[in-house]
């Protein structure tokens, strides 16, 4: 048996070139594989991290899934805000350990304004309960003090001290900026991979401010008001778009799910952000598994590439097979012998491919960070993957099977004297 | 006299689908240490035969018997185990596994039966110094005892085919038109090699060609044709 196995490396070793070029094909499909795999794990721990340690997200009555859209990931709009009066009222109830207040609706260059109030730098938490840091600077403090994220800072090259206009709505509209109102970065937060790296931060004040001479969603012809007299009006926000809440001990979070859903002045849901992000994933979900099957049908092609090579050398073959068994092998040994060459090559691919998949994924980290804002670290193989892998084998055993089988009819047929 | 070492009787064998018998054999015996010519022109059932002594075919019905095992009642991979342990074959060309050594092919069926193997071993010498000793003695310069198979001239490769015939002792060498592939001056060295090696190691040799001028040095000369008695339709080669 030992023989059969250095005969059929041999074998393999002596046809290197076509059986080499089958190999890389398989190597590809693997890293394939086990590349999409590994991101499709990422963007959902990148997912699921977006927010941490919040109990609940609240907004104007609207599906779950949509107010995650807007209040965690900013894509998308609220259908309606929450009146200042409700979220002072549930903020002081004495469950609620912190809120947040969340005010969106503009943009600067094409990156969500987020208004909000000091309190957000110390609650706010994401991934494994991380909270916000500073790469440099401080929190707001003025009214026209702004605090971006660290992908902002980085694709537009601010640094503290840097002016900035921001821009009424998504920015898709011309001559909707806020351009008498500019803004000074105060702050830069450090990577978090999740939206707080998109987004420019503000007070709520301040987006009180910038909306003073302005009704129904445009500038109020002739009448402006200076960036140097918003204080002597009253900054108070009217209403906030969502709020998100801590509370003091987690065991009342259904209690105050429903006190927020029965909430008679005004429709409000409160939403459980964990199982929020399930359902939103979910829908996402549909896509990475399509992704998941292209890339699984790539490796059922490389060995069927595999096999054809294996079946196609068979017929030159004849002439040895019939030697290998005249001089006493059984065609059961044939069978073990061209099969050894499927799996060689199977094996040798599937850890190329793993090869293949540290190698790129360490160079290609960095551009995947910053283009998807998906962290790549360098991990050892984990246990799906090692599923995936297994499966890998598994079925590369199967397709082995096949010129084996092929051999073994052969060898039945021939005898000792090919037919050629 | 001994019991014969191959041993035939009322055989005959016919491929499946086929009509008619391709092989019909009433008695055919070979003695011990016997050099044989079998004269088989194409079409008279030669390649049939082989596979029938090679024990990759199953008669039809009647018996054949190597060295006293009757391969009929014999399952396939005994048969198989036999032709390991008693038979070394020499084809007509490409004897030689392409990718291996010429040490290697010369080894291979001691790969295959321990029997051989201890055989090889028997006076003492390692395997590959007895796989070394028959390729010395069949002119084969020791620089190419590593070299790939694939790298030699035909007479090169046919002289390998026969130190792998006859390593291990196997007691029958079956050799099918050895010569056929090289000019007529290598034809007869070639076979003087063989035959002096096959009295060396005491071999029954068993050799089979078209060619009548090759068959003075036998002891005997079996004509296939005339031996299968089956209807000759050129059907089988």
């Amino acid at each position: 048996m030992r023989y059969l196995f250095s005969m059929a490396w041999h074998s393999a070793w002596n046809r290197r070139f076509t059986l080499g070029l089958t190999l890389l094909s398989i190597a590809l499909s693997v890293t394939l594989l086990l590349g999409v795999e590994r991101i499709r794990h990422d963007a959902r721990q990148a997912f699921a991290q977006s927010v941490s340690g919040t109990d609940l997200v609240i907004g104007a009555r609207t599906s779950p899934v949509q107010l995650m859209l807007y209040s965690v990931f900013h894509i998308g709009e609220a259908t309606n805000n929450i009146h200042w009066q409700a979220y002072q009222e549930i903020a002081a109830n004495p469950t609620v350990a912190w809120s947040i207040p969340i005010s969106l609706g503009d943009s600067h260059r094409g990156f969500p304004v987020l208004g909000t109030h000091a309190g957000y730098f110390e609650h706010f938490h994401y991934g494994n309960r991380q909270s916000l840091t500073f790469e440099t600077g401080k929190p707001f403090d003025g009214v026209f003090d702004t605090v971006i994220g660290s992908e902002v800072a980085a694709s537009l090259g601010y640094h503290p001290g840097d002016h900035i206009v921001l821009t009424h709505g998504a920015g898709g509209l011309t001559g909707q900026d806020h351009n008498d109102k500019p803004f000074v970065v105060t702050g830069i937060l450090a990577p978090t991979g999740t939206p707080v790296d998109r987004t420019v931060h503000v007070s709520l004040e301040a987006i009180e401010a910038i909306h003073l001479d302005w009704q129904g969603g445009a500038r109020m012809p002739g009448f402006e008001i200076p960036a140097e007299y918003v204080r002597k009006f009253d900054l108070t926000p009217k209403s906030v778009t969502a709020i998100l809440i801590g509370l003091k001990s987690r065991a009342g979070v259904f209690r105050m799910q429903r006190l927020v859903n029965d909430y008679a002045d005004e429709p409000l849901l409160a939403v459980l952000p964990g199982v929020a992000l399930d359902q939103l994933w979910q829908v996402v979900g549909a896509a990475e598994h399509a992704f998941l099957a292209v890339s699984a049908m790539v490796v059922v092609v490389g060995l069927c590439g595999l096999v054809a090579v294996i079946l196609a050398s068979l017929n030159e073959r004849r002439r040895e097979l019939a030697i290998i068994r005249s001089v006493g092998a059984r065609p059961a040994d044939i069978f073990v012998l061209l099969t050894a060459e499927g799996v060689f090559i199977t094996l040798s691919g599937i850890l190329l491919g793993i090869a293949l998949l540290y190698g790129i994924s360490a160079a290609m980290a960095p551009l995947i960070q910053g283009h998807f804002g998906i962290a790549i670290t360098p991990r050892p193989v984990s246990l799906d993957e090692l599923w995936l892998i297994a499966a890998i084998i598994g079925v590369s055993l199967l397709a082995s099977l096949v010129p084996g089988y092929g051999a073994y009819r052969m060898s039945l047929a021939d005898g000792l004297t090919p037919r050629i | 006299m001994a019991s014969p070492v191959i041993d035939i009787e009322q055989l005959r064998f016919r491929y499946s689908g086929s009509a008619s018998d391709c092989l019909h054999i009433e008695r055919m015996q070979v003695a011990a240490g016997e050099r044989i010519f079998l004269h088989g022109p194409s079409g008279s059932g030669k390649s049939t035969l082989l596979g029938l002594l090679g024990g990759v075919l199953t008669p039809s019905c009647g018996t054949i018997s190597l060295l006293g095992h009757e391969l009929t009642q014999m399952r396939a991979t005994a048969r198989d185990r036999l032709r390991a342990d008693c038979v070394g074959f020499i084809f007509q060309q490409f004897n030689l596994i392409p990718y291996l050594s010429l040490l290697d092919n010369v080894l291979l069926p001691c790969r295959f039966s321990a029997l051989r193997r201890g055989q090889a071993c028997i006076s003492g010498h390692h395997l590959e110094a007895e796989a070394g000793r028959l390729l010395d003695h069949l002119d084969i310069a020791p620089e190419l005892h590593k070299r790939a198979a694939s790298r030699l001239s035909v007479g090169q490769q046919q002289r390998v085919a026969a130190a792998r015939a006859l390593i291990g002792r196997p007691g029958i060498v079956i050799a099918d038109e050895p010569t056929s592939a090289l000019d007529a001056d290598r034809q007869f060295a070639f076979l003087e090699l063989l035959q002096k090696e096959c009295s060396a190691s005491e071999t029954t040799l068993l050799f089979v060609s078209h060619d009548h001028r090759l068959a003075a040095d036998f002891d005997r000369t079996i004509e296939l044709a005339t031996l299968n008695l089956a209807p000759t339709n050129g059907g089988a080669s």
